[in-house]
C-alpha cells in the first residue's frame, strides 16, 4: 500500500508550538527575583546581649536566601553611615554549590564578630539605615529589605547630623526584636512612640514597616 | 426630594387615600388591559419563537456534529482496519519468505532424497546369483551308487567334496549379499527421516500460511464491515473509542507522574549549570532547563516510535525509506542514549547538592553535622532510575497517540450531548417564556377584577335589557369585544412544538 506523503498537520502544529517555545525563551525577558538584605546590629550598652539572638536571625537568614541574592550586616555604633561598619556582605554565586561555600563563610565572619564585639557608646541608627540604603541600591535587587536588630532608640553623638529625608521606595524595613526598655514598661507610650516615630520615617519616605518581635515568626519576613 | 406621604393627603382620611389610589390604579390598569395584554403576548411569543429558532439552529448544529463525529469514527475505524490488515500482510509476507524462501533448495533436497532412496531400493533389489545348473548335474552323479570300483569311488568321492564346497561357497555369497542388503536399507533408514521431518516442515509452514491468510480474511472482513458505515460498526468503534480514551488517559496519567519524578531528579542540579537565580517569566530558568530535558525525552521517544512504526504521529517519518528511516533510528537512539547518561550524571550530582546543603542546614542550625550515610544505594538509586526513565518515557508515544485519535471521538460526543442538552435548554426556556407571559397576563386580569366583575354585570344587565335593533357594525362590535374576552381566557393554540 502506498501513501502519498505530505505534511501531517499534527506534525506542523507541533512545529509550530516548537518554534512558538523556542522564540519565547528566546525573547522572554529575564524577570529579577533577587532579593537583597541588609541586616542592622545594635551594639550600644546592654543590646550586645542580644547578638546570639541576630546569630541565630543571621543563620536562619543565610539558610533562606537563594543563589543571585544579596546579604550584608552592618553594626550600629556611634557613626553608624560608614563601610567601616559593615561586618560582612556578600551576593551569593548563581551556582548552588558556590553559594554554599559563600554562606559557610558568611557564618563564619558574623560569629567572630559577635565574639568580639564591643558596645558602643552611641546609637546612629539613622546612620546605619542611610547606608543600607546605599549599599542596596548599588547592589540593585529587585526586592529590598533593610532589618533593623535593634531597641529603636537612638542616640546621636554630639555633632552627628541626622535629618536627611529617606529615600525608601522600594524598601521594606522590618524592626527585629525591638525589646522593651525600663522606661517602656513604665511607661508603654514611651515604647510606642519610638516605634511609630520610625514607622513615620519610613513611610514618609516611601518605605514599608514592618515589626517582628516574635523571632519564631520569622517566616513572615519576606512576605510583602 | 418629594414626601412620598403626600400620596395619602390627598383627602383628609388617608385610609379614603389609599382607597381613591386604588380605584384609580385598578382604573388605570383596565384602560390599559388591552394594550398590556397584546405586549406580554407579543412578549411571550417573540422569547418562544426566538428560543426555537435557536433550538432549531442548535440542533442543525448537533445533526453536523453527529455527521462529522459518525465521519470521524468511520475514517479512525477504517484507518485501524488498514492498519491491522496491513500489518497481517506483512506477518504473512514474513511468513511466506521465512518458511518459503528456501523452498527450491528444499525441493531438490527433497528430490535428492528420494532419488538416493529410490536407488538404494533398486540395489535393494538386486538378487545374488545362485548355484549353476552343472551343479544338479553333478549332483545326479553323486548320486550314483557306488559300485565298488575304488576309482569310481573317489571320483564320486571328489565330486561330493567339490560339491559341498561349493555348497558352502554359494551360502557364504547368500549371507553377505543379504548381510549388503540389509546395510543398505539400514542407511535408508535416516533418509526416510531427514525426508520425514523435512515433509512435517512444509506442512507446518503451510498450516501457519493457512492461519495467517485466515486472520487477513478476518481483517478483510471487519474492514468491509467499517466500509460499509453499518449501524453496529459505528456503535462498536464507538465503545471500543471511549475505552480508549480513558485507558490511555490513565496510562497517560502514569506516565506524566513518571515525567514529574524525572524533572524533580534533574531541576535542583540544573541550577548549577544555568543559575539558580534567574527566571523566564514566573519561572526559575533551572526548572524551565530540567522540563526541557524532560520534553526532549519525550519527544525522541515520540520519534523513535514513529521511525519503529510502532506509532504514526509524524507521517513524514514513516514515509521514509527504511534505509532512511534505520539511519534515524539509531541517530535517536544514541540521542536518547546520550540524554538518560546526561540526566543519570545530573541525578548524581543532586544527591551530591542535597547533601551539601543538608550539611549546609544542619551547621546553620547549630546542630552537629551527621556523619554522611556510608551506603551508596540511594545515589546508585537514583543514577539508574535517571538511565532508565528516560527510555520508559520513550513508549509514552503509544498511549499519546491512542489519546489523541480517541479524544477527537469522545470530544465530539461530548459536543454532541452539550449541543442537544443546549437544544433542550433553549425550547425550554422559549416554553416558559411563553407561558410566563400569559401567567402574567392572568395576574394582571387577577389584581383588576373588581373592574372585570364591574364589566361583567353591566355587560349582562345590557344583555338582559330590551333588545332593541342593532345595525350589522354594532353585531361586528359586540362579536370582536367578545371574542377577544374569549380570546384572553381560551388558551393558547396548540403549535407544532
Amino acid at each position: 500500500m502506498q501513501k502519498i506523503c505530505r505534511l501531517n498537520p499534527r506534525a506542523m502544529i507541533a512545529a509550530a508550538l516548537l518554534a512558538v517555545a523556542v522564540s519565547t525563551c528566546g525573547c522572554a525577558q529575564k524577570l529579577d527575583h533577587t532579593k537583597g538584605v541588609y541586616m542592622l546590629v545594635d551594639t550600644s550598652g546592654t543590646y550586645t546581649e542580644e547578638l546570639n539572638k541576630a546569630r541565630a536571625i543571621i543563620n536562619y537568614l543565610l539558610g533562606t536566601l537563594a543563589p543571585g541574592d544579596t546579604m550584608a550586616v552592618a553594626r550600629i555604633d556611634t557613626g553608624s553611615f560608614s563601610e567601616k561598619d559593615i561586618v560582612a556582605k556578600v551576593t551569593f554565586d548563581q551556582r548552588p554549590s558556590v553559594a554554599n561555600t559563600q554562606k559557610r563563610a558568611f557564618q563564619k565572619q558574623v560569629a567572630d564578630f559577635v565574639s568580639s564585639v564591643a558596645g558602643s557608646s552611641h546609637t546612629d541608627i539613622s546612620g546605619g539605615l542611610l547606608q543600607a540604603v546605599e549599599y542596596l541600591n548599588e547592589a540593585g535587587s529587585a526586592q529590598k529589605f533593610v532589618l533593623i536588630f535593634s531597641d529603636l532608640k537612638e542616640e546621636l553623638a554630639r555633632g552627628h547630623v541626622r535629618d536627611v529625608p529617606f529615600q525608601l521606595d522600594g524598601f521594606n524595613i522590618v524592626a527585629l526584636n525591638v525589646t522593651k526598655l525600663r522606661d517602656d514598661i513604665r511607661d508603654p507610650k514611651i515604647y510606642l512612640q519610638r516605634v511609630d516615630q520610625w514607622r513615620d520615617k519610613t513611610e514618609s519616605g516611601g518605605g514599608a514597616w514592618r515589626v517582628i518581635n516574635d523571632l519564631e515568626r520569622l517566616d513572615n519576613m519576606f512576605s510583602l | 426630594m418629594p414626601d412620598a406621604t403626600i400620596l395619602f393627603n390627598i383627602t383628609p382620611v388617608p385610609f379614603l387615600s389609599v382607597l381613591v389610589w386604588i380605584f384609580l390604579c385598578i382604573a388605570a390598569m383596565y384602560f390599559a388591559r388591552r394594550p398590556f395584554h397584546d405586549s406580554m403576548g407579543s412578549l411571550g411569543r417573540v422569547i418562544y419563537n426566538a428560543m426555537r429558532v435557536a433550538s432549531a439552529s442548535v440542533k442543525v448544529a448537533r445533526q453536523r456534529l453527529d455527521a462529522r463525529n459518525r465521519e470521524v469514527l468511520l475514517a479512525a475505524g477504517v484507518e485501524h482496519a488498514e492498519r491491522r490488515t496491513e500489518r497481517e500482510f506483512e506477518r504473512i509476507g514474513t511468513a511466506v519468505e521465512r518458511n518459503l524462501e528456501g523452498y527450491p533448495q528444499l525441493q531438490r533436497q527433497l528430490r535428492e532424497d528420494l532419488l538416493k532412496l529410490e536407488d538404494d531400493y533398486r540395489k535393494t533389489a538386486e538378487i545374488p546369483q545362485g548355484l549353476s545348473d552343472w551343479v544338479k548335474v553333478i549332483d545326479a552323479i553323486a548320486g550314483i551308487k557306488p559300485s565298488g570300483d575304488p576309482m569310481v569311488a573317489n571320483l564320486l568321492e571328489d565330486i561330493h567334496n567339490t560339491l559341498t564346497e561349493q555348497h558352502k561357497a554359494a551360502l557364504e555369497g547368500h549371507r553377505k549379499a543379504v548381510s549388503d542388503r540389509h546395510g543398505i536399507l539400514s542407511r535408508m533408514v535416516p533418509q526416510w527421516r531427514a525426508t520425514d521431518k523435512t515433509l512435517r516442515g512444509i506442512e507446518k509452514a503451510i498450516s501457519e500460511l493457512t492461519g495467517r491468510s485466515q486472520a487477513v480474511d478476518q481483517c478483510i472482513t471487519d474492514y468491509e464491515t467499517v466500509r460499509t458505515h453499518t449501524d453496529i460498526a459505528e456503535r462498536q468503534l464507538s465503545s471500543s473509542s471511549l475505552t480508549q480514551f480513558f485507558t490511555s488517559g490513565l496510562v497517560l496519567g502514569v506516565f506524566v507522574i513518571g515525567a514529574i519524578i524525572n524533572f524533580n531528579l534533574v531541576a535542583l542540579p540544573m541550577s548549577e549549570m544555568v543559575g539558580g537565580a534567574s527566571y523566564i517569566g514566573a519561572f526559575k530558568t533551572s526548572d524551565v532547563a530540567g522540563l526541557f530535558i524532560v520534553c526532549l525525552e519525550v519527544v525522541v521517544g515520540i520519534f523513535i516510535m514513529d521511525a519503529l512504526r510502532f506509532t504514526r504521529l509524524f507521517s513524514v517519518i514513516g514515509c521514509l525509506d527504511d534505509k532512511k528511516r534505520t539511519w534515524f533510528f539509531f541517530i535517536l537512539l544514541a540521542m536518547l542514549t546520550i540524554l538518560a547518561g546526561v540526566e543519570s550524571s545530573l541525578a548524581f550530582m543532586r544527591d551530591r547538592i542535597a547533601a551539601d546543603m543538608e550539611a549546609l542546614r544542619q551547621s546553620l542550625a547549630g546542630v552537629e553535622p551527621t556523619a554522611v550515610a556510608a551506603s551508596k544505594i540511594p545515589m546508585i538509586g537514583q543514577m539508574i532510575l535517571g538511565f532508565i526513565l528516560p527510555f520508559i518515557l520513550t513508549t509514552v508515544a503509544m498511549p499519546f497517540e491512542t489519546f489523541v485519535s480517541s479524544s477527537r471521538t469522545v470530544l465530539g460526543m461530548v459536543g454532541a450531548w452539550a449541543l442537544r442538552a443546549l437544544g433542550f435548554l433553549l425550547r425550554l426556556t422559549g416554553n416558559l417564556g411563553y407561558y410566563l407571559g400569559r401567567l402574567v397576563v392572568n395576574v394582571y386580569d387577577l389584581i383588576i377584577f373588581p373592574a372585570l366583575w364591574l364589566e361583567a354585570l353591566i355587560l349582562r344587565k345590557m344583555a338582559a335589557s330590551p333588545r332593541t335593533p342593532k345595525t350589522e357594525k354594532d353585531r361586528s362590535i359586540t362579536k370582536n369585544k367578545s371574542m377577544t374576552l374569549l380570546e384572553e381566557a381560551a388558551p393558547c393554540k396548540k403549535s407544532a412544538d
